[in-house]
């Protein structure tokens, strides 16, 4: 299981450069915007600026006068183009779930600002935005639900007229232990009982989406070009929604600048330019504009959570019990009604917690879809029992670091069953703690933060903990079916070796910033003994890559990798026979080192696998009955989820009379296992970080009690600057997880799982002694000015 | 239509522009120098810094016709010839300070006009510096190094 | 987003600009950096028919000092302020505030006259020259005329400037006094939630972000004059105003930051 073992050349574990860099360093990169489509028609998207209404009228008038404004279509226009198909949910998490009709384009009513209502045909970029501008659409308004709690009081409004509730589905994970939940209640020392409020996020990445469809009129083909996360799901759903033969769609994701979740779908627009583009033969496509994407791109998180945990007198806890109110928006999405259940397992933290109850209910709102968005259920999980631990410690007057130790799954009990019902692969968490401790320098920090309280200073210091554990490596095909995921969870890879001894990969994960160029290359390299310059890797385009599941859920390396190890394993074999042939030897007799296969014992016998490669080429002389070339294809369903996991600590400085947060000192111990490449995991958890840090402090998506969104531009979310970014400060602790033969876990996701209740519990531990017991997200400088004065009996 | 002349990466180039072509999209659109990128419509992000005359600049707040005469280097015109990266793309490299790119071109100009206007930059200078221009992948620590790293060698 | 389209007229000078707002009426804007008009226009929040581009008035773009004055020129731009060693030396107040003022990329397009004359109550400069007790010098079809910097806000993105007048020159008296500026925001690149900005020991203090335009602080002022601490006159600096309200802040919220920050940038210039 250890990866030296096939590595004398020791490329896995190095800190090697990418190859993915001078392409984009030199603009030579092509993003879908950047894609030269001569007579395109460009597709302007008329949005609805109201949260629920009736589309009483759509007048075209004024976009016709316009140059270049050549066609305005109205969702009943445009029905005809996908019939009886709508956009896909690929997750009814329940039997009895709601799924109402989601088309492409409203037909009668709109159900959400950012809704599209109307569709201008243009000559230009320029042209599809005055005619998107200059159609006028007359509204009847309905009552809007915008808030989550608010969707399920008596007499809500109805987001679907034609649903007798708001309510999507309740799901629960409770088996038949609801007794002896209540019975650890009623005989507990301490009890903790939380609400947390999860603000909806927009994932915004620097790029926006788009896409560009491109049909072959004589061979009746299409091609859709899309930045997006998901090129071969994307292929499969869009062949069944317009009923497109597979064969004769092609799907490319070009370099995409960013995804985090929220490319990780089947869009309006991209079934829109794809029908349109086959209907007129010619090309169509669209680019989304940032104060668009605020609105027409899925959003994150929305959730109001309640979570008790009931602990003896030592603070052991014995029972949590957790009921989600979760905001599905408007409509599902790809995946998201099963966005909650991937927390769902995980509200017990790494805590050895014997009794678990969880309950979801997901309810619809006049507002954008959520779907997933970094970490997707599970950030909101960890911030839930990480703030309940703290504020579990205060209880039974133990230190954070403390009532952690107390509760933590031993290393010894690995393979661990978790009372949720998971197997959890590997780990040390008290040790993955003690060094973050001592990495942070708690006990000096604690004493700065005595002193600053005795010298009565008005910069508070607050330290904050949050200890993790995810579930990655998305995922084992038949939990995905217990679950009732509409798909599988393996992945795919082929590895080629060309008659010159050079190697190609074939990914069916997608990368958009995650360096898996790189990194499959330093596997490959180091079980073949090539350079990794000399191996290419090709992914993201499903002519060139026809199987795949693509890249969410921090999987590619887990599961993609895997699949790109064991193709290479599979090529060896294939190469060992005919060196065995070649040398007259056992194949039993044979080492591969170095790129050489050598007999035991015989080191003059020996033969590099160029030459096998070249000999497996010309095919003159290989072993009776086997094909020529060398080459080997592997489809890898994982047996488990892989579980990451760390400890970060956070340290702010508050300014109680401004209410200003600085994120002073940031440290963060992970445990992704076996790292492939330690420099591209440090910028996974640095980014991760931040985004997580920011939900904890800047970033919301605002909504008025209209529905309108009133943060939908970079100005007014808050997406931090470096200016604004703390130093991280990062050591790691792998414990190699047996559930892969690389022992990688997985690191996309882990910083921004980790972030937000470190930093929020940094924040109320620096306020707590004010009588300040919650803040909620994001820690905006009015929000903690107001809970001090709160919590001090009224504004000052 | 207005006539445009503008000298790009060193080479003089006329274009046709509409008075309301952003300059971002005379470059892209015109010329084909897709290597600036849009990232938002509020002059927030930053992705479509290129230089001016020397100086960043948002190419997306800027008229095509106000550069009428200008000197615009964009992110194609920064490596040498051969292929040898500038100094600040190198340490980009060197400091993995990108991740998918799309900010990179803009963060890689502003760098370069940065380390130009302030000499002796230290790190709170460089953050400072580049809180014009947004970065949603690498938590700009990279960044920053990179760019402390360029400047510390001369990196202009 | 993409703007509405419009006319663009380039000027030769500042008498061939404020001719061609006489001509185009109130369908024309002035066009400096664009670093304020163009975002607007992006959202058409602003749809101006004629845009003319003062841009390339070089002679506009000037800093001198002599006689206790200084005086720049309108097209004179914020990157050029910030790293003027005779600003630096004549009013370091208004070069430091300049460096202030969004993020480098926008400091080498804004332009002092631009920002004036877009009166945007969360700008930094305008609040900073009316702490200076400046004058805006506006030229019109019949001529230049003097404005006092306290006389030029009149609301929200509006001031006395007619529609054929243009900024030529900002002046400021001369001084080193203390001087302080406390801008206060959530991200680096951002308007001031709050600022504050004490000219010459507290004979002028400005609050931005606080009202409908740049405000003088006077209840500040005079309290100060009239001995009291830095502390007490902080301690009125949101009387009488009514600001704004959004994502940010609220107006209780805005009146507590006016009160601190204003204490601050008084301890900081040197009040007591």
């Amino acid at each position: 299981m250890t990866i030296t073992e096939d590595a004398p050349a020791g490329h896995v574990g190095s800190r090697r450069l990418r190859k993915e860099d001078p392409a984009l360093l030199t603009g030579e990169a092509k993003f879908i915007d950047d894609l030269a489509l001569p007579g395109a028609i460009w597709v302007g998207v008329v949005r609805s600026s109201e949260a629920h209404a009736n589309i009483v009228g759509i007048d075209g008038s004024a976009a016709l006068e316009i140059d270049g404004v050549n066609e305005v279509l109205s969702g009943e226009d445009l029905a005809p183009l996908w019939g009886e198909g709508a956009l896909p949910c690929a997750w009814p998490v329940t039997p009895d779930m709601k799924n109402p009709t989601h088309l492409p384009v409203a037909r009668s009513t709109a159900k959400y600002v950012g809704d599209a209502v109307a569709v201008v045909l243009a000559d230009s970029r320029y042209a599809a935005a005055d005619g998107a501008a200059a159609v006028v659409v007359d509204y009847e308004p309905l009552p809007a639900v915008v808030e989550i709690e608010d969707a399920v009081a008596d007499g809500a409004p109805l987001v679907h007229a034609d649903l007798d509730s708001n309510e999507c589905y309740t799901w629960g994970l409770w088996g038949d232990n609801a007794p002896a939940i209540d019975a650890a209640f009623a005989e507990a020392a301490h009890v903790v009982s939380e609400r947390y409020l999860q603000q909806r996020l927009i994932p915004a990445p620097m790029e926006p989406r788009g896409c560009a469809a491109v049909p072959s009129p004589a061979g009746g083909e299409l091609t859709l070009y899309s930045a997006t996360q998901i090129p071969h799901i994307l292929k499969v759903m869009t062949a069944v929604v317009l009923g497109i033969g597979e064969n004769k769609l092609r799907v490319v994701a070009p370099s995409v600048g960013g995804g985090f979740g929220c490319k990780l779908n089947v869009y309006a627009e991209e079934i829109l330019c794809s029908a349109l583009a086959m209907q007129r033969g010619a090309p169509v496509r669209w680019t989304e504009g940032r104060a668009e994407a605020a609105v027409s791109t899925i959003q994150g998180r929305g959730q109001v959570q309640h979570i008790e945990l009931a602990a003896d007198a030592d603070g052991k806890v014995q029972a949590v019990r957790v009921k989600l109110l979760a905001d599905m928006g408007a409509y599902l999405q790809l995946v998201t009604p099963g966005v909650p259940l991937l927390g769902g397992f995980l509200y017990h933290g790494c805590y050895d917690i014997p009794n678990y109850m969880f309950e979801c209910t997901s309810v619809f709102t006049n507002r954008t879809p959520t779907d997933a968005y970094r970490g997707a259920g599970r950030p909101e999980a960890t911030y839930a029992v990480e703030r309940a631990m703290d504020a579990l410690a205060v209880s039974v007057g133990v230190s954070p670091e403390e009532i952690r130790a107390r509760n933590f799954i031993g290393a010894d009990a690995f393979p661990y069953e978790s009372s949720a019902g998971l197997v959890f692969d590997s780990g040390d968490y008290q040790a993955v703690l003690d060094k973050a401790v001592a990495l942070a320098g708690l006990d000096e920090r604690r004493a700065e933060q005595a002193q600053r309280l005795t010298d009565g200073s008005s910069k508070r210091i607050g330290i904050g903990l949050s200890s993790y554990v995810e579930m990655c490596g998305l995922a084992p095909s038949r939990v995905l079916a217990s679950l009732d995921y509409g798909a599988g969870g393996w992945e795919a890879a082929t590895v080629r070796i060309s008659p010159t001894c050079k190697v190609q990969v074939v990914t069916g994960s997608t990368p958009h910033g995650q360096g898996h160029e790189t990194c499959w290359s330093q596997i490959v390299a180091d079980k073949l003994g090539v350079d990794p310059d000399d191996v290419e890797v090709l992914h993201s385009d499903t002519a060139i890559s026809p199987t795949g599941l693509d890249t969410y859920g921090s999987r590619s390396l887990a599961v993609g990798g895997t699949a790109v190890y064991m193709a290479t394993e599979k090529v060896i074999d294939k190469a060992r026979a005919i060196a065995a042939h070649q040398l007259e030897a056992s194949e039993d007799d044979l080492e591969f080192s170095g790129g050489v296969f050598r007999v035991r014992g015989t080191p003059e016998a020996e033969v590099p696998l160029a030459g096998i490669a070249f000999a497996a080429f010309t095919a003159h002389d290989l072993p009776d009955g086997m094909e020529p070339n060398l080459e080997a294809h592997v489809t890898y369903d994982p047996p488990n989820f892989t579980f990451p996991n760390g400890t970060h600590i956070a340290v702010v400085e508050v300014d109680t009379d401004t209410g200003d947060v600085d994120l002073v000192d940031y440290v963060a111990v992970d445990d992704c296992g076996v790292q492939i490449n330690p420099l591209i995991v440090e910028g996974q958890v640095h980014g991760g970080i931040l985004q997580g840090a920011a939900q904890a402090l800047y970033e919301d998506a605002v909504y008025n009690s209209d529905g309108q969104l009133v943060s939908a531009n970079l100005g007014d979310y808050l997406v931090p600057s470096a200016a604004e970014a703390p130093r991280y400060r990062l050591d790691s602790h792998a414990t190699p997880s047996p559930t892969n033969p690389m022992g990688v876990k997985g690191v996309g996701e882990a910083g921004t799982i980790a972030a937000a209740p470190a930093v929020i519990n940094a924040v109320v531990d620096a306020l707590r002694d004010l009588g300040v017991t919650d803040v909620d997200m994001p820690a905006s400088p009015q929000t903690v000015w107001r809970a001090i004065a709160d919590a001090q009996g009224g504004a000052s | 239509m207005t006539a445009v002349t503008l000298t790009v990466n060193g080479t003089e180039r006329s274009l046709e522009a509409e008075p309301r072509t952003l300059l971002v999209h005379a470059l892209r659109d015109d010329l084909g120098l897709t290597g600036t990128n849009v990232g938002c419509d509020s002059s927030s992000c930053g992705a479509c810094t290129v230089l001016v005359d020397g100086q960043s600049a948002k190419s997306c707040t800027m008229f095509a016709v106000q550069a009428d005469g200008a000197d615009i280097t964009t992110i194609e015109g920064v490596a040498d010839a051969d292929g040898t990266l500038h100094p600040m793309q190198q340490a980009f490299h060197e400091h993995h300070a990108l991740q998918c790119g799309y900010c990179t071109p803009g963060m890689v100009m502003a760098a370069i006009s940065l380390v130009e206007e302030y000499p002796g930059l230290d790190e709170n200078g460089v953050r400072h510096g580049l809180e014009g221009n947004l970065c949603r992948c690498t938590g700009y620590q990279n960044i920053v190094d990179a760019v402390l790293a360029a400047a510390g060698s001369g990196g202009d | 987003m993409i703007p509405a389209a419009f006319d663009y007229e380039v000027a030769e000078s500042a008498d061939h600009a404020v001719s061609l707002l006489a001509e185009h009426g109130d369908d024309a804007k002035l066009l400096a950096g664009g670093h304020s008009l163009i975002p607007m226009m992006r959202y058409r929040l602003a749809t101006p028919g004629v845009l003319v581009d003062v841009g390339r008035l070089d002679d506009l773009r000037y800093i001198r000092t002599g006689n206790g004055t200084v005086s720049i020129g309108a097209l004179t731009r914020h990157s050029e302020l910030e790293h003027s060693a005779a600003l630096a030396e004549a009013c370091p107040m208004l070069a430091s505030v300049a460096a202030l003022v969004g993020d480098p990329a926008v400091r080498h397009r804004g332009t002092l006259g631009g920002t004036i004359a877009h009166a945007d109550p969360a700008s930094d400069l305008p609040a900073a020259v009316l702490a200076l007790g400046g004058t805006i010098v506006a030229q019109g079809p019949g001529g230049s005329r003097e404005i006092a910097a306290t006389d030029f806000f009149t609301g929200y993105f509006e001031s006395v400037l007619a529609d054929d007048e243009m900024i030529t020159e900002v002046r400021v008296p001369a001084g080193t006094g203390g001087w302080n500026y406390q801008k206060f925001n959530r991200r680096a690149q951002d308007w001031a939630i709050v600022g504050a900005a004490v000219a010459d020991g507290g004979a002028g203090v400005s609050l931005v972000n606080m009202g409908s335009t740049p405000i003088r602080a006077s209840g500040v002022e005079s309290a100060l004059a009239g001995g009291a601490s830095a502390a007490e006159a902080a301690a009125l600096a949101a009387d009488g105003l009514e600001p704004p309200e959004d994502l940010n802040a609220d107006a209780e919220y805005r009146s507590h930051l006016a009160r601190v920050l204003t204490e601050r940038a008084l301890n900081a210039a040197g009040v007591a």
